[in-house]
């Protein structure tokens, strides 16, 4: 039976950017509002679900090079990192750092390293969420 | 006066999810269950933005904008598992 999904297809590929800026702004904004890692994960996999769905696995291996297990495990890298850095400048395990920086365009902003160990949680939960959807969907 | 306003259109929307509750439960065929689940989160999502306006609060708003693209990726799901058979297809068909 020959399928034609055109609708779909061509509202995911508007939707898919929607959601994915919705989950980097809902990510960037979880110091000061609802958000955060976590959830910006999610979306940020429900983006790439969607994609799947309306496509299918293959054709978004090809768009979307990725081993989400390498990006699981470079995700704890990450957060294990930030958490074991201040260690080696004499500071208790899990201290954090903040300052204030006058960047381009953006002006004075507070950039603080709990940034850093919530990208390693994003990565951690868009690899596990991708990886159990991908094992999920190629079995027979 | 904002307030009773604002209270009657939570509980009509609480009518309209029991109805559309009814649908799910008594609906004679799986393309009624997913249109009545897709109703169901979209007068959630309304629910939400009267309560935070009760509240007075926009910490809200952000859930509002998930559950409306969660209910879109699982209405989806729903309507391919009802066509295909399956949601995740490892290779397309044509």
């Amino acid at each position: 039976m020959k399928t034609n999904d055109v609708i779909i297809q061509f509202t995911a590929k508007i939707v898919f950017f929607i959601i994915f800026f919705f989950s980097i702004h809902i990510f960037l904004a979880g110091h000061y509002t609802p958000g955060g890692g976590f959830v910006g994960g999610l979306l940020t996999s429900s983006a790439i679900v969607l994609l799947v769905l309306a496509f299918d696995l293959n054709t978004v291996r090809n768009v979307l090079p990725i081993n989400y297990t390498y990006l699981t495990a470079t995700g704890l890298l990450l957060a294990l990192a930030t958490a074991a850095f201040p260690m080696f400048l004499g500071k208790p395990f899990f201290t954090h750092f903040f300052d204030y920086f006058d960047l381009p365009l953006l002006g004075k902003q507070s950039l603080h390293t709990a940034m850093l160990f919530d990208s390693g949680v994003y990565l951690v939960v868009v690899g596990v969420t991708m990886t159990i959807i991908q094992t999920i969907g190629e079995d027979e | 006066m904002v307030e009773k306003v604002l209270l009657i259109a939570l509980a009509l929307f609480s009518i309209s999810i029991a109805l559309s509750l009814y649908r799910v439960i008594k609906g004679p065929s799986m393309p009624d269950r997913a249109i009545a689940l897709d109703t169901i989160g979209i007068n959630l999502l309304s629910a939400i933005a009267i309560v935070s306006i009760v509240l007075k609060t926009k910490a809200y708003l952000e859930a509002i904008l998930i559950l409306g693209i969660l209910a879109f990726i699982g209405t989806i799901a729903f309507t391919k598992y009802i066509e295909r058979g399956v949601i995740v297809e490892r290779k397309s068909n044509d």
